[in-house]
């Protein structure tokens, strides 16, 4: 095998070695999750507490308060933690991707591997915890008596879904961040922010035509429509095959140019860490 | 050379060091910096001057013009000053930064341990950790499961394998990360500093497996060390680095006596002439100390412990009438100030009768009982019993590891910094 280093290279073998380093990969995810719930009393179980809290909030205010209804005869709260879930699972990931270079900040000044294992891995770790949260849905599910549609199989496809925009995004932000650690104070706000922009109170439906394209270019609306039409069985319209499509569209191109700005970057990682 | 493993061409790499910027770059500085340059940038359109840039940066070639060759098999090693680029020329190597000019070929498998224990967490247990250690040095988990029992053993933490290792004591820590990284079988091993943290056996275990993955198994090794004994032991040939360049490359003794006689601006006595702030009459005055290998009776820039070494003061005389009654002596203290020793002739009862022609009075010491490190000099001087010159720390030098003891063992620096001969009796 032979390597040659020269300034400006883009090396032909990168993502070769991204395949040789995958067990790199899980390992960083697993260290992340094991490491993650350590020295707490109840471990694991926060991965479930969390968005549980956060639906019955949800729940309270603004179905019993506020008195917003669903709409359909889903329940309310399954409703909310039907978009509760893959929302967290976006701002945790966006969270600690964004952070991740610069927790690993040792890594990457001692050891050579592509750099592009570390969000992924932060990502995964994140992953892990909204797979468990999915438990939850499935009590709520038989507490309610509630028979999800048949859509539900196509689950997996849009995990994936989520999954790449939640990536592609948490992708560009890590390489910013390096640089820029501005970042570290505007993520906060993007996820609070973005909890409000995002159907996870309410549901698609109530936002008026006029306001709806703009509405739709928030990448999270596209995938919680998706989770919404699988789960709680909301009708398949025109409005939800744009936002998906839209939402698509953006994943995509954050993804290829989140790739391409962090190849970029990756190399002087190390000199500005 | 056909079979050349590592073959390095006019490497060079420069960091550009801005006199403004902390360490990262903020938005807001850009920001700044853009509105202030925009406002430079008009300021010198009106007048027409030609704006070379508008932040002040500096380039610092940390590494330039490199050029070099390793056959398979060889064993390395690499010696310079702190800042003589030995660092960034092992991140060179191992990828993790990339060169501003010139051009690396590497025919094998690098695996690079710049640190002990690089990603071990804390909260993991030993166990864990030598498979996250193992991927990180990119081992696959297969092969690190195949090793785990070899590595375990060559650790001795057997008993400590499920406890997180932030209960560890740092010995038992930095030996499960050397015993990991003891284990990698790439085809060039390049290897930082790494030894000097652990105790001397566990030093000469990992001296040994080092010397065992060069000799025997045909691996290239590239090793970074200030200890000049184990770059004598391991290593057949040495890269000599100073301020960025190849200062010589040849086989090990060649090298190390080389890296010896590194004339450096700033270890010069000369400036002992300018300094101001000293006291006494000024009958005689000091104004350059130089430093020789007693053996070979040449110049030397840093001292290796155990070597047979003089000072050599040199002075002016004021004026040219007959001194009687000279007393030399030289305070030895460390780099914090704290008195170590005095070389005094009233002591040693060396008369100084006349100093009519001389220039400069040579301070011998056999076997140089210092530890590495860095001291300090205070010269003083008598003359009719009065205090003709006193310069506090007017000279500071170096020590190297050396075979103090002609054993071959080290202590390490943490056990203080002199070294008496001695023996033992039952």
């Amino acid at each position: 095998m032979q390597l040659i280093i020269e300034p400006g290279r883009t090396e032909k073998n990168y993502w070769k070695d991204l395949w040789r380093y995958r067990e790199l990969f899980y390992i960083l995810a697993w260290r992340d999750v094991k490491v993650r719930y350590k020295q707490t009393v109840i471990g694991i179980l926060w991965s479930v507490i969390r968005p549980l809290l956060a639906m019955l909030v949800f729940t309270i205010v603004f179905h019993k308060i506020a008195g917003l209804q669903s709409g359909t005869a889903t329940p309310y709260a399954i409703l909310v933690y039907t978009a509760m879930l893959p929302w967290q699972f976006f701002s945790t990931a966006l969270t600690e991707s964004s952070n991740s270079l610069i927790g690993n900040s040792n890594l990457i000044s001692k050891v050579y591997f592509p750099r592009l294992i570390i969000p992924a891995s932060a990502v995964m770790a994140s992953f892990v915890d909204f797979l468990i949260s999915f438990v939850i849905l499935f009590a709520l599910m038989i507490y309610y008596h509630y028979m999800p549609p048949l859509q539900i199989l196509l689950l997996p496809v849009f995990l994936v879904f989520v999954f790449v925009t939640s990536f592609s995004l948490g992708l560009y932000l890590t390489a910013v961040n390096v640089k820029y650690r501005d970042f570290r104070y505007i993520i906060p706000f993007i996820v609070q922010f973005g909890l409000f922009i995002s159907p996870v109170g309410f549901s698609s439906n109530v936002i008026p035509e006029k306001w709806r394209l703009l509405y739709d270019l928030n990448p999270m609306v596209g995938v919680i429509d998706s989770f919404r039409w699988c789960i709680c069985g909301e009708p398949f319209t025109k409005h939800i095959l744009i936002s998906i499509s839209i939402s698509l569209a953006i994943t995509f191109v954050t993804l290829i140019f989140g790739i391409y700005y962090f190849r970029r970057t990756e190399k002087t990682f190390a000199d500005i860490i | 050379m056909g079979n050349a493993i590592i073959k390095v061409n006019d490497l060079g790499k420069s960091y550009l060091i801005g006199h403004e910027t902390q360490g990262y770059i903020a938005l807001r500085d850009v920001v700044a910096n853009k509105t202030k340059g925009f406002a430079k940038r008009l300021q010198h359109a009106f007048s027409g001057k030609q704006l070379m840039g508008t932040q002040e940066v500096e380039e610092f070639w940390a590494l330039k013009n490199v050029s070099f060759e390793i056959q398979q098999g060889e064993a390395v090693g690499i010696i310079g000053r702190n800042g003589a680029g030995k660092s960034t020329l092992l991140k060179l190597l191992s990828r993790i930064t990339e060169p501003t000019k010139g051009r690396i070929e590497l025919n094998g498998r690098v695996a690079s341990l710049l640190e002990v224990g690089t990603g071990f967490h804390p909260e993991l247990t030993g166990r864990e950790n030598i498979f996250l250690n193992g991927a990180i040095l990119g081992m696959s988990r297969a092969e690190i499961k195949s090793k785990f029992d070899e590595i375990v053993d060559f650790s001795g933490v057997e008993k400590f394998l499920d406890t997180p290792v932030k209960h560890y004591s740092s010995g038992m820590y930095v030996r499960l990360a050397f015993a990991v990284a003891a284990h990698l079988e790439p085809e060039i091993l390049v290897v930082d500093e790494v030894l000097a943290v652990g105790d001397a056996e566990f030093q000469k275990k990992c001296l040994g497996k080092m010397n065992d993955v060069s000799k025997k198994d045909g691996r290239t090794v590239l090793f970074v060390s200030h200890n000049m004994s184990a770059i004598q032991n391991l290593c057949t040939k040495a890269i000599v680095l100073s301020n960025g360049e190849i200062f010589n490359i040849g086989t090990t003794t060649e090298a190390i006596s080389s890296y010896l006689s590194i004339n450096d601006q700033k270890n010069s006595g000369a400036t002992i002439k300018n300094r101001i702030d000293r006291k006494g009459n000024g009958a005689i005055r000091f104004t350059n100390v130089k430093m020789f290998d007693a053996d070979t009776q040449t110049e030397v820039t840093i001292l290796l412990s155990g070597q047979n070494i003089f000072f050599r003061l040199y002075f002016d005389k004021q004026d040219k009438k007959e001194l009687n009654s000279f007393l030399c002596a030289v305070g030895l203290s460390n780099q914090l100030g704290d008195i170590l020793a005095n070389l005094n002739s009233n002591i040693t009862g060396h008369k100084f009768d006349s100093l009519n022609d001389a220039a400069f009075i040579d301070v011998c010491i056999n076997t140089l009982p210092l530890n590495n490190g860095i001291y300090r000099l205070t010269l003083f001087s008598m003359v009719n019993e009065e205090i003709a010159d006193w310069v506090e720390n007017a000279f500071e030098f170096s020590v190297e590891q050396g075979d103090f003891f002609g054993t071959g063992k080290l202590f390490d620096r943490s056990f203080g910094p002199l070294l008496i001969k001695h023996t033992f009796r039952m």
